[in-house]
């Protein structure tokens, strides 16, 4: 049921989690923003730390997603597409462009959502820090 | 089919046995039994009906049953329609109150909600912690409208055992028709229907090494139990369920009952040890959690719990396995087991659930290569699983606040 895609992603991560930024960032650090979102109880929770850099540009990035196979996937994918981005263009990634390049089937396309809510989350954490 | 694949999955469907293939093909082709048992002016039709009688025998014989008291289906879905629509129907001028479990299968459960539709009460019983009903329970519930109580003899997500014995002893005294869904239970258990106080009891043939597409009704003739058809067209099988008999179907079913008669205390000796080796080589991985309970359930089923760790993507993580899990994630609904919620367990818990099913071909080396690789991807997942982070932390996550969508 999931594309060739997800299932990669998910595997890519599992078998070398450090290298596609499974971790954990200083919660505290004033360069980092941290953003979990999900409930155990629903069956997914995503951690997403950001690292910027005094020009606002995403440095790095860490991620744990506790959730299914296209969670994780979601996951990965998300952090490919933050690294480099200012944190402008970042808060204008959508869930659907994560969903339409894994090829989400519609009933998850919730974890592409996480991920989109998840950056918010963490760009707003990362904002209040410097505010 | 990759040949790597380990099928740990045999409560969702058994293979067939190699035996039951053979005797299966004997009923199809021109050269071979392929008449239609209700053909009574050839011998085409008379042999096919002396097999479709032969293979009543065997099943009769595994429940102790007379065979006149076994009437085919076309599985237990069938078997448990008919039973509780056909005998609430019946027995509709003695009362409108059904009795059955919250953790029973859909096949009980459905037909039970499409009954409430008919202006029948249902009350749903809750389980004990390890998915068991209680008779106390039972008899808290019952009313003097109470005229059929339908429970599981093995639950299919667990492998937890109900006593039908003292239950049936209950029903019996207090003139209550019980149904007994034994879908489970065929060559994993003994039954003794000459026995037990059972009127009605589900089978599958594709639970116990038969085909897909059989099953039987015991229908009890002492005292006589009496049903409302659902399927009209022809009267066979006495009237209970119209329909020309598959017999190969019936004839594989036949066979694979036959087969469990004889082999089931080797089976489950085998599997018993299986099962244990499987348990002794997973349960050093830390917060696992059995549900149900050693003391009251068949070997092979083995449920467990990961904690911190979603039910999909360990399914997707053992992709070697084909296990099944209670997880939302898993199922069209987006909903986790309603039978591991029955048992109070949390929500994430249920999330985080694997049926691990054995059977009569599971082989040893497969067990230790299962048990080998849920260990190593057990360790991974929690590596990427913001909640085993917590969890080490000491953070108590019923505490945090979380942000749900």
């Amino acid at each position: 049921m999931y594309s060739r895609k997800v299932i990669q992603k998910f595997e890519e991560t599992l078998k070398n989690p450090k290298a596609h930024n499974v971790g954990r960032m200083d919660v505290k650090a004033k360069n980092v923003g941290t953003g979990m979102v999900g409930a155990p109880a629903c069956g997914d929770v995503m951690r997403l730390q950001i690292e910027v850099n005094d020009k606002d540009v995403i440095t790095d990035c860490k991620f744990k997603t506790y959730g299914c196979g296209s969670a994780i996937a979601s996951s990965q994918q998300m952090i490919e597409m933050l690294i480099g981005k200012t944190l402008e263009e970042a808060k204008n990634i959508k869930d659907r462009e994560i969903a339409e390049l894994l090829e989400l089937p519609s009933i998850k396309i919730h974890c592409s959502v996480l991920a989109e809510d998840s950056i918010k989350k963490a760009i707003a954490d990362y904002e209040s820090k410097k505010a | 089919m990759n040949s790597n694949l380990v099928y740990f999955d045999y409560a969702s469907t058994t293979p067939v046995d190699p035996r039951v293939a053979e005797k299966m093909h004997e009923c199809l082709l021109l050269d071979g039994n392929f008449g239609n048992p209700a053909s009574r002016s050839h011998e085409f039709g008379w042999k096919a009906d002396e097999a479709v009688e032969k293979a009543r025998l065997h099943v009769a014989n595994l429940v102790k049953a007379d065979s006149r008291e076994i009437v085919w289906t076309s599985g237990a879905t069938e078997s448990d329609n008919l039973a509780i629509k056909g005998a609430a129907r019946f027995y509709k001028d003695r009362g409108n109150h059904i009795i059955t479990s919250k953790i029973e299968h859909k096949a009980v459960l459905d037909p039970c909600r499409q009954l409430e539709r008919e202006g029948f009460e249902i009350t749903y019983l809750d389980p004990d912690e390890n998915g068991v009903i209680s008779l106390d329970n039972i008899k808290k519930h019952v009313k003097d409208s109470t005229i059929l109580l339908s429970i599981m003899h093995i639950n299919n997500e667990l492998g937890a055992v109900n006593n039908i014995e003292e239950i049936g002893k209950f029903t019996r005294e207090n003139n209550i028709i019980f149904h007994v869904d034994a879908a489970q239970s065929t060559g994993k258990l003994p039954i003794d229907l000459s026995k037990l106080d059972v009127d009605l009891m589900s089978f599958s043939g594709h639970k116990t090494y038969g085909p897909k597409g059989i099953g039987a009704l015991y229908v009890r003739r002492k005292p006589r139990i009496r049903l409302e058809a659902l399927i009209h067209g022809g009267g066979h099988e006495r009237g209970f369920r119209s329909g020309t008999l598959p017999t190969h179907q019936i004839v594989g079913m036949g066979e694979a009952f036959r087969i469990a008669a004889e082999e089931m205390e080797k089976d489950n000796k085998k599997i018993a040890k299986l099962a244990d080796l499987f348990w002794k080589e997973v349960s050093d991985i830390e917060e696992i959690y059995l549900n149900g309970s050693f003391k009251n359930k068949i070997p092979n089923i083995t449920n467990i719990s990961f904690a911190y760790i979603e039910g999909e993507s360990l399914i997707m993580a053992l992709k070697d396995v084909a296990v099944s899990s209670g997880s939302a994630c898993t199922s069209a609904s987006l909903e986790p087991s309603y039978v591991l919620r029955a048992l109070g367990r949390a929500d994430e818990l249920a999330h985080s659930s694997i049926r691990f099913s054995f059977g009569r071909f599971t082989t040893e080396k497969e067990v230790k290569m299962v048990a080998e690789t849920t260990k190593r991807v057990v360790h991974q997942l929690r590596e990427l699983s913001p909640l085993w982070d917590m969890y080490k932390d000491g953070v108590d996550l019923e505490k945090v606040e979380w942000v749900t969508h």
